[in-house]
């Protein structure tokens, strides 16, 4: 039982790291990389190449005066970042890194998944705390007695909830070709099916369900980003029309609770996708290769190829925030309502037809 | 004659345009393609940008090919200038050429519009502008001008290169370039910028 408990904080420090060190980072990639993108410099003055700047960042937030604006609902106010930030860090904790293997520590064999908690509803229990979010992000504009802030979070809100249907419906496909709800399984099947070439028995290319389920893949990834919060969705904090949104009034450490959860979704988001469409630690091509090797090399690689994936993912966003202009707030609206959940719908029932089709022939 | 008028016509998208998708792609290749480019950003301390001929920077005072004041201390300058802030006080010229020299040139550099009027109204082209951008001093004093750190700024400045010479415009233009110890604040001057 003890080692049981170790191996758990064991888990949750390196899941824990993971975060900690994926999100200064992408702090620091999105603002030297957009830099970059409009032909300037960014910051490159603190440390070499200006890698220091996040932590720089940080104690700024740590050392600055706490500020609770006098005309706040307290209670809230002080809620709302953690009910922000916590819901984006749960989510991460059901995501597999690598396959379960086994060893043995203190005379005790171990059967170790790469993975926090390994819920049997996975994906259901994602979408589940990950609707939460919204919560944390309403309660900041509601606590903070800011008509903008309020606009903020009534915008969050209704954006979030539109587009959460149209993610669980590109999802519903998935799950319906997979046949579990566990993640763990969904990749398992994506690297299955990639050694057997059998899926749909159409097309003899990679498990991946990005090549099976464009139209799916296409739908989630658009939805994490309304659901993230980043541009062209970034709606909530519409600088220009709402100053800063939600966390108008927020300053010091709880406005950088707000930013990194926003930050947090990311990675979060861009681990579902891979999980759920680019066949997690997956290589193309190399799996059955990969599958023979020694058992912890073939974790390191499978770790290392998820890692790789999900920061190409991060890098997308960064990118795609840094080229598309944000969306008027009826056309995000018409997008979710009239185009992705028809979309998603019409692609839950082509699936669902073909695998029909597929198991009676 | 009767003016033509082209309609235009708004091009009709295709099913795959419609998606936006391609667009989409076309704007990120572009976001792309501006990532390994030459940046723009000057890193100042380090680069400094050169001005263009003709930028209207700190004044200097000219002198001649033996190294005399050009200034004959007509007070054209002061005349002309609309932000009254040269002070000339002129003296009897040692030289036989002209009958006065300034015994004393003040530009304060915090009233100084930078308008150049100056410069034109000069007849000798005693004084001009000069390149430099970024001086600086701790006190107010520090921004007075007088007539030796003009001539000063003519030797930094005379072959054009202040700019260009890197290690010359490292060290900070100070107009207080007597240093900060032996500095007298007179308080004349302080009654002075209170009465203005």
């Amino acid at each position: 039982m003890p080692v049981d408990l170790l191996l758990i904080g064991v888990k949750a420090a390196i899941f824990l790291g993971i975060w900690l060190t994926l999100v200064p980072a992408m702090v620091l990639v999105e603002r030297r990389l957009s830099a970059f993108m409009q032909d300037r410099l960014g910051p490159n003055r603190v440390g070499p190449f200006g890698i220091v700047q996040p932590i720089a960042d940080a104690l700024k937030f740590f050392f600055k005066e706490d500020v609770i604006p006098h005309h706040v609902d307290k209670a809230l106010y002080l809620l709302a970042p953690a009910a922000i930030l916590i819901p984006s860090l749960v989510t991460f904790s059901v995501i597999p890194l690598t396959e379960p293997f086994g060893f043995s520590l203190f005379g005790q064999d171990i059967h170790f998944k790469f993975q926090i908690a390994d819920v049997s509803i996975g994906i259901l229990f994602v979408f589940a705390v990950a609707s939460l979010g919204v919560y944390g992000i309403v309660l900041g504009g509601w606590a903070s007695n800011n008509k903008y802030s309020l606009l903020g979070g009534l915008r969050s809100s209704a954006q979030m909830i539109s587009y959460e249907i149209a993610m669980g419906l590109a999802a519903l496909s998935v799950l319906m070709m997979a046949g579990s709800l566990s993640i763990f399984d969904i990749i398992q099947m994506q690297i299955f099916n990639g050694e057997t070439g059998k899926l749909f028995g159409v097309l003899p290319v990679s498990g991946w369900l990005i090549f099976h389920q464009p139209l799916a893949a296409l739908i989630f990834i658009i939805a994490v980003f309304a659901e993230t919060n980043r541009l062209p969705f970034d709606l909530p904090e519409a600088e220009q029309e709402l100053v800063g949104g939600y966390h108008t009034e927020y300053g010091s450490m709880k406005f950088a609770a707000f930013f990194m959860a926003e930050y947090c979704n990311m990675v979060t988001g861009s681990a579902l996708i891979i999980a759920l469409f680019l066949g997690g630690w997956s290589t193309l091509f190399f799996d059955p290769w990969v599958a023979g090797l020694p058992v912890f090399f073939k974790i390191f690689v499978q770790f290392s190829v998820f890692m790789t994936k999900l920061i190409v993912v991060l890098f997308f966003f960064v990118v795609v925030r840094w080229t598309l202009p944000r969306f008027r707030y009826d056309q995000l609206m018409n997008l979710g309502w009239k185009v992705f959940f028809e979309l998603a719908l019409l692609n839950v029932v082509i699936t669902a037809v073909v695998i029909g089709f597929m198991s009676v022939s | 004659m009767a003016t033509s008028v082209k309609v235009l016509k708004r091009p009709k998208l295709n099913l795959l345009e419609q998606t936006y998708l391609p667009q989409v792609m076309a704007g990120l290749v572009t976001t792309f393609k501006h990532v390994p480019q030459v940046k723009d950003t000057v890193s100042y301390p380090e680069e400094k940008w050169i001005p263009r001929d003709g930028y209207r920077g700190l004044h200097r005072l000219n002198k001649d090919e033996d190294g005399r004041i050009k200034c004959v201390a007509c007070e054209m300058c002061s005349s002309a200038c609309p932000a009254h802030c040269i002070t000339i006080e002129a003296e009897v010229s040692p030289w036989e050429d002209r009958e006065k020299i300034p015994k004393r040139y003040d530009i304060d550099l915090l009233r100084c519009i930078f308008c150049g009027m100056c410069e034109e109204a000069c007849p000798e082209d005693a004084i001009e502008l000069t390149e430099i951008y970024d001086f600086c001093g701790y006190i107010r004093e520090d921004f007075i001008a007088d007539k030796d750190t003009l001539l000063h700024i003519y030797d930094l400045t005379a072959d054009g290169n202040y700019y260009r010479d890197l290690e010359r415009s490292q060290k900070l233009f100070f107009t207080g370039h007597k240093g900060a110890e032996d500095r007298e604040v007179s308080p004349e001057y302080t009654r002075n910028l209170l009465k203005w």
